[in-house]
């Protein structure tokens, strides 16, 4: 184990976001994420960021903007009815084009909820969450390690695309703790901002703003957003696969829910069992060629959803696999969270 | 001939989408020749609230961001906080600032942020039609208090200067109005210190603004300063309030 040391999933995330060139993080407590908050209000200062305990997610994601809108890299981080605080302010990231990675440590809800580790903002992640037409590019790792790795991906993203990046995870890995080797950067990206607010020495002003008010401008606007997302989609699906070639049982699962997943394939495989895993990387784009590829070799596959909620993602399964496939599923919420045993048992009975 | 009046640098040659005898044009010129009085321009950048004043980057020739209604202050915040050699101001009208932002507000006062804030206080939400703002006068009549303002189920018109006065890190507050020509001079001079404020690093500075909504307050712009003058400044009185 040697050059590695022991972070929680909250503390990689962090850290990934500094070595990514993360320069501003404004946030406001909740848990299953304070001990981001907290390591952040450590580290901001020592590498000459900008550190600041928001008076509320409103504030926060409000105060993202800004320091995004002139030019520095941005993040905040919450749990879930922060990040529902968050959505009006993500909607205007996405509509003025802005770079900006919030972290998304999901708990149970509605509402309230409680504190326990749940998938059930899924929707929410992938399908705007906030008013307008407007899409989130949303990453969920499953390890600490991945956690780390990834927020160099999700700010590269962010920056190159001009878009908000969710990093969806949950209270199991934010909390979990494992060894991880810390390195830089790999994800380059132009850092050159020529629309940020710097002032308007030796240039025409910069405006930053979604708002589009004369006839036929907004619809303009609108369409080049649906391009952009129309290459995301295109170029920048992520997944990982596990025995895919000869698999006729495919799990399906993300994040945390896919470490579980994982268990059970090693196990039934062991027994001789032909089940394979895909674990969505970016939940959106979702990564759908994978899926078509699956329905035109695996054709006697079954397809088995498995998530900490009662079924959100098993509907970008379902438009994927296009009913070629059976998809059948398993979840739990609420503090549940399917275990190895669970999916066994209902392998059984496919 | 030497011209001794011109249109600020700052501020676009373009025709207005305000109201006849609005306070919002004169306050965006007053703003723009400040700008260039002091010379920043380049280093400006201006933050616009939502209501009538959403597009005032259309009249303002420096940087400027739009911002969420009432979320100006948050904005203006993490803009200052990295890059403190700008000089941010945000433009806010009284819903924008006293209703939905009020949160932003207070805390963007308290925390002592080295912003310059340009009140206009209209008494009115005008964008949306004429609604009941927090600013509101006692039986001013609106489109959503049709029988006037009443304290018993509207209480009273919020004073945010003076409740942000006894805030320590707020540094200046003034309190100014457009009703003549002597006190629109007053209030250029008001907001020129705001800025000068920034420049000399002070801290947090406040402007509010009386300014006149002929439109929605149902009268004529001469009125509408008579109004200001007899009625709006009894109960926000004009002058300096920290
Ligand atoms: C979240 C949100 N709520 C409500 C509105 C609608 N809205 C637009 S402007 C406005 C009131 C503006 O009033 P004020 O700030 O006093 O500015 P004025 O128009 O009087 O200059 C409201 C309620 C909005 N755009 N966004
Ligand atoms: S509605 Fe009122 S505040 Fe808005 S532009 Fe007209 S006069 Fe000005």
């Amino acid at each position: 184990m040697k050059n590695k040391i022991l972070m929680s999933g909250n503390e990689a995330i962090a850290e990934g976001a500094i070595k990514a060139g993360c320069r501003f993080y404004a946030g406001y407590p909740i848990t299953p994420q304070n001990e981001l908050i907290a390591y952040m209000s450590s580290r901001m200062p020592e590498v000459k960021g900008v550190f600041i305990q928001a008076e509320s997610e409103l504030a926060a994601i409000n105060m993202v903007y800004g320091a995004s809108a002139a030019g520095v890299r941005a993040m905040t981080s919450s749990s879930s009815p922060g990040v529902s605080l968050k959505q009006e302010g993500i909607s205007y990231i996405a509509g003025a084009e802005l770079p900006a990675v919030i972290v998304n440590v999901m708990r149970g809800g509605p509402g309230l909820g409680n504190i326990a580790p749940a998938q059930s903002d899924y929707f929410q992640a992938t399908r705007g969450g906030g008013h307008g037409d407007y899409r989130s590019i949303v990453i969920a790792p499953s390890a600490v390690q991945e956690a780390f790795d990834l927020m160099f991906l999700g700010f590269g993203l962010a920056d190159k695309y001009r878009n908000p990046v969710i990093v969806l995870t949950d209270g199991m890995l934010g909390q979990m703790m494992e060894p991880i080797k810390v390195a830089s950067c790999k994800f380059q990206v132009s850092s050159k901002k020529p629309w940020a607010l710097t002032g308007c020495a030796g240039r025409k002003p910069n405006i930053v703003k979604s708002f589009f008010l004369a006839e036929g401008a907004l619809e303009i606007a609108n369409l080049k957003l649906q391009e952009k997302y129309k290459t995301i989609q295109e170029k920048e699906q992520r997944f990982e696969g596990l025995f895919l070639d000869d698999a006729n049982i495919i799990l399906v699962a993300y994040g945390s829910m896919a470490r579980v997943a994982k268990g059970a394939v090693g196990a039934l495989r062991r027994n001789g069992k032909k089940v394979g895993l895909i674990r969505p990387i970016t939940l959106w784009p979702f990564p759908s060629k994978v899926f078509k590829s699956i329905c035109q070799r695996n054709k006697k596959s079954k397809v088995l959803v498995i998530e900490m909620s009662y079924g959100q993602m098993i509907e970008d399964v379902l438009l994927s696999v296009n009913g070629k496939l059976p998809v059948e599923f398993i979840g739990k919420s609420g503090g549940g969270i399917p275990s190895e045993e669970d999916i066994i048992n209902k392998i059984k009975l496919l | 001939m030497e011209k001794i009046y011109r249109r600020p640098e700052s501020l676009y040659d373009t025709s207005t989408h305000y109201c006849p005898g609005c306070g919002h044009s004169t306050v965006h010129k007053i703003i723009a020749e400040v700008v260039d009085e002091l010379g920043i321009r380049k280093k400006v950048i201006g933050i616009a609230p939502v209501g009538c004043a959403v597009v005032a980057y259309n009249y303002w020739n420096f940087d400027c961001s739009e911002a969420a209604h009432g979320r100006a202050l948050a904005v203006a915040t993490a803009i200052k906080r990295v890059r403190p050699n700008n000089i941010v101001f945000t433009y806010q009208g009284d819903g924008d600032l006293a209703a939905i932002g009020t949160n932003e507000t207070i805390h963007a006062a308290n925390r002592g942020e080295n912003l310059t804030v340009i009140f206009i206080n209209n008494a009115i939400y005008g964008m949306t039609g004429g609604q009941m703002a927090p600013t509101t006068l006692l039986n001013q009549k609106t489109a959503t208090t049709p029988l006037g303002r009443d304290a018993k189920f509207q209480g009273y018109p919020l004073k945010i200067s003076e409740m942000l006065a006894v805030l320590p890190a707020v540094k200046y507050i003034e309190r100014v109005s457009l009703q003549s020509v002597p006190e629109t001079i007053k209030a250029k001079k008001a907001i020129k210190q705001a800025f000068i404020n920034q420049v000399d690093g002070v801290g947090f500075s406040l402007v509010e603004v009386l300014s006149p909504c002929p439109t929605y307050w149902g009268m004529n712009p001469v009125d509408s300063l008579k109004w200001i003058k007899d009625v709006m400044a009894k109960e926000f009185p004009l002058g300096r309030i920290k």
